[in-house]
């Protein structure tokens, strides 16, 4: 597989729970280096990260991973990616060096090989110290790091992380991110990030995508994703009627609106309208605005715009 | 500076040819196993019948006194018989939480993560429980055969006897197959060993207890078959070519232990998955 060669791709991919569509139709590749699934819960990423893995069968569509048809050579597949799930799950009875060299072995790597890479990786996730003790004494946050662990032993080109922070507290989420990061840009594994957190979305990926009910909504380098056409402003107002008609008025004339704060709105004016288009409007329904200023576009108002949230 | 660096390094060695995940699943199953004192204990115990079976052969062979303990064929198929009460409590002690424990800590995520099928995991998980079982009892009863043969310095008796051996084998690895199966099937079912364990006790007592009470009502041995150990008593006893004790037929016998085994598969196949969906 060559360099520019997508790392995963998936081509009119349906999955289906039950009734429950979990994945209608989508359509789209990964690259190299470190891309972001981001959604809000049930949006299909882990859906989408358990059907690239083999784990659940798509009704229709065809998915490739690493150049390999998911189908047909999902044991090749996993050789060369590692997995890091969302729930707590390790292999009971074992001590993490164990755990992590036996993953190793189950990967493919001699013993003596499994043992010293087992050794090397929980240092470098930071459980060097630990990793001597059984896996089930560990906290939330180490059980994570040993995740990530059992993910890297085998030396995979891309690892699939659901929701790596999950339970975390904040120096640990810090530390575990800039692991993520370093593996993407400093070791060369193509890393997909999945997770409904924004900031470690933004602090990982230089690419995000966006999913809702299943669907792709928004593919894009995050840079771009943020610099849509427009302008944003923050936007405080006295409504006698309330917030509410007025926001209604907002989206009607085509502005995107949502708040961040009891009394705080976002308001996205697209194209070359201006500020002005806002005082009038304001004026015709006899709002007071008490305070208006150009504000920059985050992920999360770009989250918020694909995925229609107020 | 640190005088080695222990940051993360892309692996430049090789890597063994896919297929052997199950092999690396049955050592470390059993290793896990081996390392527990009271299961070693247990073990031990199921070796003291074959210490006394080795007595027998020896004041037999060489105590003219003890001749009417000389060795027949039948020695060897009530050896197995008695090791039954081993068979249970290993299969219990080392199989109950086979793949229950996994399912508690969600580590078949884990393990289908990695370039192995579903099959090898069964497979491994099968070696680990059947090559316990086959070491109380294929591995002494061999041994038996062994110890005839050198106590009585001479191969009269295995040429007098040639298909003990294969019968032997014959009955243990269907015997090891058989309740390894039934075993992982239940331990597919919950995420308690304590559950499969008991459920598993009370699947072979209950279809013992329920065997004989359609005898004791129907005065008919017909539907023995209910019953998994007789199942196995009926098929240990043609294959070693004693007379049937007037229980189900040998054919009967053989279906219930094929649809038993296969309804086990059907199971496993249906419980280990990468993911559980619930709709």
């Amino acid at each position: 597989m060559d360099a520019i060669s997508p790392v995963a791709t998936l081509d009119d991919v349906a999955v289906v729970y039950g009734r429950q569509d979990a994945l209608s139709g989508v359509t789209v590749a990964f690259g190299a280096g470190a891309v972001g699934l981001l959604g809000p819960n049930g949006a299909g990423k882990s859906t989408m990260i358990k059907a690239l893995l083999g784990f659940v069968t798509p009704t229709r569509g065809r998915m490739t991973v690493l150049g390999h048809d998911v189908a047909l050579q999902q044991r090749r597949i996993r050789a060369h990616v590692g997995y890091m799930p969302e729930c707590d799950a390790h292999i009971p009875g074992l001590n993490a060096v164990s755990f992590v060299a036996y993953c190793g072995e189950l990967s493919g790597l001699p013993r003596p090989d499994a043992m010293q890479r087992a050794h090397e990786v929980l240092f470098y996730v930071g459980l060097g110290e630990a990793r001597y003790r059984n896996v089930e004494t560990y906290s939330t946050g180490m059980k994570q790091r040993i995740k990530l662990a059992q993910a890297l032993v085998h030396d995979p080109d891309l690892i699939l992380l659901d929701e790596p922070t999950n339970g975390m507290d904040p120096k640990g989420r810090d530390e575990m991110l800039a692991l993520i990061r370093d593996l993407a840009v400093n070791k060369g594994v193509s890393v997909l990030v999945s997770s409904h957190l924004l900031p470690d979305i933004e602090f990982t990926c230089n690419r995000v995508i966006v999913m809702d009910r299943g669907r792709v909504v928004a593919d894009s380098l995050i840079n771009s994703l943020k610099e849509s056409p427009g302008q944003l402003f923050e936007l405080r107002i006295k409504a006698p009627a309330g917030r509410d008609a007025f926001v209604a008025t907002l989206n009607a004339a085509g502005f995107e609106c949502h708040s961040t704060d009891d009394d705080v709105m976002r308001v996205f004016v697209p194209g070359s309208s201006g500020p002005r288009e806002l005082f009038a409007l304001a004026a015709a329904h006899q709002i007071q605005v008490r305070h208006l200023r150009p504000s920059v576009s985050t992920l999360e108002d770009a989250f918020a715009r694909a995925v229609g949230v107020e | 500076m640190p005088i080695h660096d222990q940051g993360y390094r892309r692996y430049r060695g090789t890597r063994v040819p896919s297929g052997r995940a199950w092999w690396v699943i049955a050592r470390a199953g059993v290793g896990t196993m081996l390392r527990r004192r009271a299961f070693v204990a247990l073990l031990a115990l199921a070796w003291l019948p074959f210490v006394v079976r080795a007595v027998q052969i020896y004041a037999a062979t060489t105590l003219p006194q003890a001749s009417f303990l000389a060795p027949d064929a039948n020695l060897f198929r009530d050896f197995l018989e008695q090791q039954g009460a081993f068979l249970f409590f290993v299969t219990v002690y080392a199989g109950s939480g086979l793949i229950a424990n996994d399912r508690r800590t969600n580590a078949l995520q884990i393990y289908l993560s990695k370039p192995m099928t579903r099959l090898e995991y069964v497979v491994g998980k099968c070696a680990v429980l059947a090559s316990l079982l086959l070491f109380v009892t294929w591995v002494p009863a061999f041994m038996l055969l062994l110890v005839q043969i050198a106590f009585s310095g001479s191969l009269i008796f295995l040429r007098d006897n040639l298909f003990l051996f294969p019968a032997i084998t014959l009955f243990s690895w269907l015997q090891a197959v058989t309740v390894t199966l039934m075993m992982l099937a239940l331990s597919s079912l919950s995420k308690s060993s304590r559950f499969v364990g008991i459920l598993y006790a009370v699947l072979m007592f209950f279809s013992r207890a329920l065997g004989g009470i359609v005898y004791a009502v129907t005065r008919d041995r017909r539907l023995s078959w209910i019953s998994v150990p007789a199942d196995l008593s009926r098929i240990g006893d043609a294959i070693f070519g004693l007379p049937s004790r007037g229980e189900a037929s040998i054919a009967v016998a053989l279906i219930a232990i094929g649809v038993l085994a296969v309804g086990s598969v059907y199971v496993l196949q249906r419980r280990v998955r990468g993911v559980e969906v619930v709709v």
